[in-house]
C-alpha cells in the first residue's frame, strides 16, 4: 500500500474513533491546506505578472534603442541623405564642405571581420571538435572553464597585448611601413571571438546523440573519421550559428580595432593598409562632436547600420541554432 | 587460456573473414572502473546461429554484446578480461584494430540511429570507409543490402530521400542494412526491437531468420518469446544482488532452455516469476 493512502487509512481509523483531538488534527490540516493553496495562487499570479513585465522590458529597451537611433539620425537623413551616406565614399566630417561617406567605415569593418573570421573559425572549430570528440572528460571540463573565463576578459587587455607583441612582428615580417594595419585588428578581434566560437560550437558538437557516435564506430570508422563524417554535418548548422554570433562580435568590437587598425579616412583596398571601422568612427568622434550638429546626426544614422547589421547576424544565427535543436527533437 | 600469437591485424581480420564466424568466451569479465559488472562468462557461440542473450535490466547482457565487436572501447573507464577468440584469433590482442574488427562485426542498436544523410548515404557509409568509390559497385551494395534487410520494397524509388523521413520500424530495417553493407560475417542486435510496434518486430524477426543463413546473429532481448521464436541458443544471465557481479546461469539450445532449464533461477526467469 503506497503512503498517502495509508495516512488516510490512518486518519479515518483515527476519524471513527471519534477522538476530539484528532478531529482537530485533521480539520486543522485541511484548514491549512485551503490557506496554503490560496496563498499559493496569489504568489503565482504576482510571479506571473512579475515576469511578463520584466520580459517585455527586455523587448521594449530593444525597440526604444532602435527607435531612439532612428530618432537621433533624422536629421542626418534630411540633410545628407541616406544614400549619400551608405554609398558614400569619403569621410570628411570637419571640412567646409563636409562629406559624410560611411563606405570607408564599411570596408574597414568588413576587412576587420574577414580577417578575424579567417584567424578563429578554423581554430575554433577544430577546438570545438578536439573538445567534444576526443578530449577526456576532465580535460574538456577544465578547458571549457579557462574558455568562458576568457569570454570575460575586457577586449582592451587583448588590444594591449596586441599593441606590444603583434604590431612589432607585423612590421618586421610584412611589408607594411606601420603595423597598425587592419590586419592586426582582424587577429586580435580572431582571438576576441574565439571562445565564444569554441564554447557555441562545442555545445552543438556534443548535442549530437551518443548513439550517432556508435553506429558510426560500430560501422568500422575511427574517432576523427566519425568526426568529420557524422558529427560535423550533423552539427552544421549549430556550428554556422556559433560563426554568425561571432561575426556579430567581431562587427561589434571597438576597443581592439580603436588601438590597433590604424584609424586611416580612407577606403582600405586589402587588410595590408590602415582602416576604421564603424564601431572605432563613432568611438573616436562622438567626444569632439557638437551635440545636436548634423555630424552629430551622422554618427547616430552610423550606429544604426552597425544597429541594423548586427541584429541581422543575431538574427540569423538564432534562427539557425533553434532549427539545429529542433533537428533532434524526435 | 590459450592465446593465439597476435599477427598483423589485417591479414588476422581478413583470415576469420574468410570462414563462418565463431567467437570463444573464456572466463570474461568486464569491469567499469573498480566495478565488476559481470565476472567469469565461458561460452561458445556457434557459427550461423541466431544466440540470444537474456536476463534482466542490468545483468549485463549489452555490457557482454559489446565486448564483442570491442565497442567497450568507445567507453571511459571499462576494462575487459579473459579471452574472447573470433575464429581463434584473440580480438583483444595489440595486433588487432578494432576498428577493422568492427567491419567485420556489425552491430544493430537498440533506437534506431540512422545518420541525418540520405536513405542511399546511410548505406553507403560502410563501404565508402572501406574505400569503394566505383558508383555501380556501391549501387549494387546498396540495393543488395536493403534488400536483405527487406526494405528495398519500400524505398526503391526514393532512395535519395531523407533518412530521418522513415518511420521507426523502417529506420532500424536502414540501421540493420547499414550494418550488412560491410559484409560482416557477425550481426551484433541490442535489443533491435524495442522501440518498434509489433509488425515491424515481425519483420525484424523474419529478417534475422533469413540473414542467419550467412552469419552469426548475436542477439540481446527482453523478450522472452522473442527468444523463443528466433534464436537457436538462449544465454540467461543474472546479477543475484547490487553487490556481485552478474554471472553466466546457463547456456544451452533454445528449445530446452524454454522447456526443461536445468537451474532453478532460469526458470523462474522464464516463467516470469521475477526480472
Amino acid at each position: 500500500m503506497n503512503k498517502p493512502a495509508k495516512e488516510k487509512t490512518n486518519k479515518v481509523i483515527r476519524f471513527q474513533t471519534g477522538l476530539q483531538e484528532s478531529r482537530r488534527v485533521v480539520s486543522n490540516g485541511l484548514i491549512e491546506k485551503i490557506t496554503t493553496f490560496r496563498n499559493t495562487r496569489a504568489l503565482d499570479s504576482m510571479a506571473t505578472v512579475l515576469i511578463t513585465v520584466f520580459g517585455w522590458t527586455a523587448i521594449f529597451v530593444l525597440i526604444g534603442i532602435a527607435g531612439f537611433l532612428i530618432h537621433s539620425s533624422m536629421r542626418a537623413f534630411d540633410e545628407v541623405g541616406i544614400w549619400s551616406m551608405i554609398a558614400g565614399t569619403d569621410w570628411f566630417p570637419t571640412s567646409s564642405d563636409a562629406r559624410y561617406g560611411f563606405l570607408p567605415a564599411q570596408v574597414g569593418s568588413i576587412w576587420v571581420t574577414i580577417v578575424a573570421l579567417a584567424a578563429c573559425v578554423p581554430i575554433g572549430v577544430l577546438s570545438a571538435v578536439y573538445l567534444s570528440e576526443f578530449a577526456s572528460s576532465r580535460f574538456r571540463e577544465i578547458a571549457k572553464a579557462i574558455i568562458e573565463f576568457m569570454v570575460t576578459i575586457p577586449s582592451v587587455v587583448f588590444g594591449l597585448i596586441g599593441l606590444s607583441v603583434l604590431v612589432p612582428l607585423i612590421r618586421e615580417y610584412l611589408p607594411v611601413d606601420s603595423g597598425l594595419i587592419g590586419l592586426t585588428a582582424g587577429l586580435i578581434v580572431g582571438v576576441v571571438c574565439l571562445p565564444t566560437i569554441i564554447s557555441i560550437s562545442e555545445d552543438a558538437l556534443r548535442s549530437v546523440p551518443r548513439e550517432l557516435r556508435h553506429g558510426s564506430f560500430a560501422l568500422g570508422n575511427t574517432r576523427w573519421q566519425t568526426a568529420y563524417k557524422v558529427i560535423l554535418p550533423a552539427a552544421s548548422s549549430g556550428v554556422f550559428a556559433a560563426v554568425m554570433l561571432g561575426m556579430g562580435r567581431a562587427i561589434g568590437e571597438t576597443m581592439v580595432v580603436l588601438m590597433l587598425a590604424g584609424n586611416a579616412g580612407i577606403i582600405p583596398g586589402s587588410p595590408l593598409e590602415a582602416a576604421r571601422t564603424m564601431t572605432g568612427t563613432i568611438a573616436q568622434e562622438t567626444g569632439e562632436v557638437v551635440r545636436g550638429s548634423v555630424h552629430f546626426a551622422v554618427l547616430f544614422a552610423l550606429g544604426l547600420v552597425l544597429f541594423v547589421s548586427t541584429f541581422i547576424i543575431n538574427l540569423i544565427a538564432d534562427m539557425v541554432l533553434e532549427r539545429s535543436r529542433k533537428k533532434w527533437r524526435r | 587460456m590459450v592465446k593465439t600469437p597476435a599477427t598483423a591485424m589485417t591479414s588476422s581480420v581478413e583470415a576469420v573473414a574468410s570462414k563462418t564466424a565463431s567467437f570463444d568466451l573464456q572466463n570474461v569479465s568486464v569491469s567499469y572502473g573498480s566495478e565488476k559488472a559481470l565476472e567469469g562468462v565461458s561460452f561458445y557461440i556457434e557459427p550461423l546461429k541466431v544466440t540470444a542473450l537474456i536476463g534482466p535490466s542490468g545483468c549485463g547482457k549489452s555490457t557482454l554484446l559489446r565486448c564483442f565487436n570491442r565497442m567497450n572501447d568507445a567507453i571511459d573507464n571499462v576494462s575487459v578480461e579473459g579471452l574472447i577468440a573470433l575464429n581463434g584469433q584473440d580480438i583483444y590482442a595489440k595486433a588487432v584494430d578494432p576498428v577493422s574488427l568492427r567491419m567485420y562485426v556489425g552491430q544493430v542498436f537498440q533506437r534506431p540511429n540512422p545518420f541525418p544523410l540520405s536513405i542511399y548515404d546511410n548505406v553507403a557509409f560502410g563501404p565508402r570507409t572501406q574505400g569503394v568509390r566505383k558508383r555501380d559497385e556501391l549501387d549494387e551494395i546498396v540495393i543488395d543490402s536493403l534488400k536483405k534487410a527487406a526494405l528495398y520494397d519500400e524505398v526503391k524509388n526514393s532512395l535519395k530521400k531523407h533518412a530521418f523521413e522513415l518511420s521507426g520500424g523502417q529506420q532500424q530495417r536502414l540501421c540493420i542494412a547499414r550494418a550488412l553493407a560491410t559484409k560482416p560475417g557477425v550481426l551484433l542486435m541490442d535489443e533491435p526491437c524495442s522501440a518498434l510496434d509489433p509488425i515491424s518486430t515481425g519483420m525484424i524477426e523474419e529478417t534475422v531468420l533469413h540473414l542467419k543463413e550467412s552469419m552469426t546473429i548475436v542477439m540481446v532481448t527482453h523478450n522472452m518469446q522473442q527468444a523463443a521464436r528466433i534464436s537457436d541458443t538462449t544465454a540467461f544471465l543474472l546479477r543475484e544482488s547490487i553487490e556481485e557481479p552478474a554471472t553466466l546461469v546457463e547456456v544451452t539450445d533454445t528449445t530446452t532452455m524454454f522447456t526443461q532449464p536445468n537451474d532453478k533461477r532460469t526458470e523462474n526467469y522464464i516463467t516470469g516469476r521475477f526480472g
